[in-house]
């Protein structure tokens, strides 16, 4: 095999969590905002399994197992968010929801 | 493998950089989806099968597949993107880079500072990570399995959007006189006070 | 069959867990069949327990049941495991059957109230409680039921919380008992630190190794415990709180202040009996309490006029005969007693319920009389319940236990405590003879209104009626049949202590002492019908005289003792309270500092503190602006603040 480039990988995992808080701050739509969030979350995984890696242990996967899941919680409650404020504001503009009303 | 790797990183960068650029949802989800792709096989060349299958299953698979469910539900079009192109100023881009760019770079100095002696790379198998996973982290998995059912009722509660519906549930249980707290609130509120 | 042990304290709670969550769209009868069966079921499983544990003893004749590990902290490793030994069986077997006896009764009895569900939660919730309290085999356990059942007594004295009147009377039961609790919860602290363990029987076995005879350190912690149990079992200088305790419905009157709770005490002592053992000064403290406690309390019961209260004082009273025989060293004695007690007292608290319930709630003694007509049947099972609290001879289990414990203090303890023993016998027959001669004989002097009760308040009141009187069978003394049944069950855990040659029982023989006991009891009872029967005036001319009437007055206001407290304890930490409210300390510092030092430099003084103030809010109000702004409600902003935070951290890290 090769050796871990473990600089490189945290270096990329930097690049691509940069990259979606870039997108999450930029991006006035809830959509974008979402997609972003999955980047940078993505890119924590990354993280810990090049650190997994390093060290030649199991944590860094169990990690991003546990990473896996929250996002896939977090998609499903965002998502169903984004088709209710769809429903009652008719736009996906995320700087609508600067008011919480009922 | 080390051209592997940096092709991969290249593909990862590049697809994420076009999906925050991308006017239209649908092109930003496949730019997505390439990128997680790209970092599945990184997974694997670091010796991570089976979190590479995770990726490429759940992450680009099923949550992925959420989201396209989702775009193709709001169902938006043409004006979308035209929106979205009033909204992407050029000026927007100004702050928010400055930032990631100042994070990347603090990041990049740590990473410079600790020289990582790095060993060669061993495979570590589902059969390892499932050992790690349920034990000492059992826990965990645990208190993942609550999160995500706690998730599965919310998206259910959310997405569930008949104000009709609603309406009627609401009268239903008025009609019935059920008051919240029932026996807890009434009780001893029409004694007469000191009787055994 | 044992390894079902477990839930027996666990049934209990799961039925008030299903109460507390559902209780208000359960039926009643759901709710009846959830609350006493599910203290039938544990009855049921403990009776099988017996079963077995009787014909196959397990090994040294304990059994215990790990269930999981609660904490492990540096060296405190609490299990919550739960200890199966002759003792802790007495304990839940009478806790489980008095208790169904009790839900039972309380199926009907509570029918007409609100809070149905609340009620048997509440009960539920305080017999898993005191389970877990008799069969932990860990102090921290105990402690963990210990406070169980003071909550369960907190919310069911303050169960009617509508009438300040209970909340006050089940905030004072709190208190004074948590001044017990924080004893317990020292003398633990102690054990744990001198002896690095709390598991029971490792750690009796280690304060054996490590004190000797009357080690300082033994006796704190002995004292420590014992306040614990004073606290609990009401005994003085706690008692305080159990004649107000009455102000909860009556079954629980019977179940936690008669029967169960108030006999924790008891039972902590007997438990670490031998750390008692290692401190005589204590264990002859134990026995001074007891028998002072069980005076106090017996002329107090004479006195009132209230047939609650009456029973309550006698409470506090048996329990200090209990004290006293743990003083003396009559551990079986102790454990006799406080089984046939919970089945007399429950019986009358049980009976005096459904008294209560035929004068539509009127508690005064003297408004009634005459019962013995309209309610034969109560009548009955009350005249038992009495004899037996009266110790009435032969017949009864209260004669069998009484004698025994006032033999046994003869024996071991000498012949002061065993006078006070005595005497208190005869008080404990005369106030149970006035209180049932007032209530049920003469003519009625208002006119009940309820009849008899149903089945379902009967079968407790037969069963309990008739356990008041073969409970005390089981433990004949060597005078009259020698079948000391009880004692030898329990000798593995509390073994028999010998007299010592001090106390030898010089010139009585048991016979003697238990004829003793008889003559006064027989004499308080015809006192009794003279005074209450056949010549009330008499009784009246005693209490009008000025020092009867001085006397009747401090007797029944329980010796003084709330006014005392009241001077001692409240109204100072009140006033302590107004002083602080007052600023009395700043105001100290500002006439001997601070206003000196401006009379010095002349400047108004008023002037100068008041702008440091509308100085500190004009700069709050500045601050509050500045932040007022960043609530802008934009998702984005506050994700560009997130990063900014995180770069600020990032940076202190990578620069320093």
């Amino acid at each position: 095999m090769l050796m871990i480039p473990v600089q490189e990988g945290l270096l990329l995992a930097a690049i691509l969590f940069a990259l979606g808080l870039i997108g999450l701050l930029v991006r006035r739509n809830i959509l974008f905002i979402l997609m972003s969030t999955e980047v940078m979350l993505n890119a924590a995984g990354l993280a810990f399994i090049v650190a997994g890696a390093r060290w030649g242990a199991a944590d860094g996967q169990v990690m991003f197992f546990f990473i896996l899941a929250l996002a896939a919680a977090e998609v499903s409650v965002g998502l169903a968010l984004v088709l209710r404020m769809h429903h009652q504001y008719k736009s996906l503009d995320a700087d609508l929801l600067s008011r919480m009303r009922g | 493998m080390q051209t592997f790797f940096y092709t991969a990183g290249a593909v990862a960068v590049a697809a994420t950089l076009l999906m925050i650029l991308s006017l239209n949802a649908v092109h930003a989800l496949l730019y997505l989806i390439v990128s997680f792709l790209a970092v599945a096989v990184i997974f694997y060349i670091l010796g991570a099968p089976f979190v590479a299958a995770l990726e490429v299953i759940v992450y680009a698979g099923a949550i992925m597949v959420l989201f396209i469910f989702i775009v193709m539900m709001l169902n938006l079009g043409r004006r979308a993107a035209e929106q979205e192109r009033a909204w992407l100023r050029p000026s927007m881009w100004i702050g928010p880079s400055v930032l990631a760019a100042i994070l990347l770079g603090e990041v990049i100095l740590l990473l410079t500072r600790a020289g990582v002696p790095a060993p060669a790379a061993e495979v570590v198998g589902p059969k390892e990570v499932g050992l790690v996973l349920f034990g000492p982290y059992l826990i965990g998995v645990e208190l993942t399995s609550v999160l995500l059912m706690g998730a599965l009722v919310a998206a259910y509660h959310l997405g569930w959007h008949r104000p009709k519906l609603e309406k009627a549930n609401v009268d239903d249980s008025r009609a019935r006189g059920a008051s919240p707290g029932g026996d807890f609130v009434r009780a001893g509120a029409d004694r007469s006070p000191g009787t055994p | 069959m044992r390894s079902l042990l477990w839930l027996i304290p666990a049934i209990p709670f799961f039925s008030a867990l299903l109460l507390a969550i559902f209780g208000p769209r359960f039926s009643r009868k759901t709710i009846a069949v959830f609350g006493a069966g599910s203290i039938g079921l544990s009855a049921l499983i403990t009776l099988g327990i017996a079963a077995d544990f009787i014909t196959s003893p397990p090994p040294d004749h304990r059994y215990t049941q790990t269930l999981w590990t609660w904490m492990n902290v540096g060296d405190l490793n609490a299990p919550v495991a739960l200890l199966l030994d002759p003792l802790s069986l007495v304990m839940i077997g009478v806790v489980t059957f008095v208790g169904f006896l009790i839900h039972l009764y309380s199926v009907e009895y509570m029918a007409p109230e609100e809070g149905y569900s609340r009620f048997f939660a509440y009960m539920n919730l305080f017999v898993g409680a005191m389970l877990i309290l008799v069969l932990a085999d860990h102090l921290l356990l105990l402690f963990l039921g210990w406070e169980g059942v003071g909550l369960c007594s907190f919310l069911l004295i303050g169960f009617w919380y509508t009438d300040p009147k209970n909340v006050r009377a089940a905030r004072k039961a709190f208190i004074v008992t948590r001044i017990g609790d924080t004893a317990l919860m020292i003398a633990l602290a102690l054990l744990l630190t001198h002896l690095g363990s709390l598991e029971i029987t490792t750690l009796l076995d280690r304060a054996g190794q490590a004190w000797p005879i009357g080690a300082p350190l033994a006796i704190w912690a002995a004292a420590l415990i014992l306040g614990g149990a004073v606290g609990k079992s009401a005994q003085l200088p706690l008692q305080v709180w159990l004649p107000d305790a009455m102000a909860g419905p009556t079954p629980t009157s019977a179940l936690i202040h008669a029967a169960t709770m108030v006999t924790a005490g008891v039972y902590l002592i007997a438990r670490t009996h031998t750390l008692f053992l290692l401190a005589p000064p204590v264990l002859m403290a134990v026995a001074v309490i007891g028998a002072a406690t069980l005076l106090i309390a017996s002329f107090s019961a004479l006195t009132q006029s209230d047939l609650k209260r009456v029973l309550a004082y006698s409470t506090i009273s048996q329990i200090g005969y209990m004290f006293l025989a743990l003083g003396v060293g009559a551990w079986s004695a102790a454990i006799f007693h406080l089984m046939t007690h919970a089945f007399f007292k429950a019986l009358l608290f049980l009976a005096a319920g459904v008294v209560i319930h035929a004068f539509h709630g009127e508690q005064n003694l003297f408004q009634m009389g005459g019962l013995r007509r309209t309610l034969p049947f109560t009548f009955w099972v009350f005249l038992i319940g009495g004899a037996s609290l009266a110790g009435l001879p032969l017949v009864t289990a209260g004669f069998y236990s009484k004698g025994e414990i006032l033999w046994e203090s003869w024996a071991l303890g000498g012949s002061a405590l065993w006078a006070a023993g005595v005497i208190g016998a005869f008080l404990t027959s005369l106030y149970t003879f006035r209180l049932t001669f007032l209530a049920f004989f003469g003519a009625p002097r208002k006119a009940p209104a309820g009849g008899e009760p149903g089945l379902l308040i009967r079968i407790p009141l037969i069963v309990l009626g008739v356990l008041s009187i073969i409970g005390g069978f089981i433990n004949l003394p060597p005078a009259l049949g020698n079948k000391l049944l009880l004692t030898h069950f329990l000798q593995t855990v509390l073994p028999h202590t010998e007299a010592s040659a001090l106390h030898a029982a010089g010139g009585m023989t048991e016979i003697g002492s238990e004829a003793f006991v008889t003559a006064a009891s027989l004499l308080g009872l015809f006192l009794a019908y003279l005074f209450y029967l056949r010549r009330p005036s008499l009784a009246e001319s005693l209490a009008g005289r000025p020092v009867g009437r001085a006397l009747h007055r401090f007797w029944s206001a329980g010796w003084g003792f709330d006014p005392l407290y009241d001077r001692l304890f409240v109204r100072p930490y009140i006033l302590l309270a107004e002083a602080a409210r007052r600023d009395l300390v700043d105001r100290f510092y500002e006439r001997w500092l601070v206003r000196p030092v401006f009379l010095l430099s002349s400047v108004s003084l008023h002037d100068l503190i008041d702008s440091i103030y509308t100085g500190l809010a004009r700069l709050a109000a500045v601050f509050y602006e500045m932040l007022r702004r960043t609530e802008t409600g934009r998702v984005r902003w506050y994700a560009a603040g997130l990063a900014a935070g995180t770069i600020f951290f990032l940076g202190w890290v990578v620069l320093l």
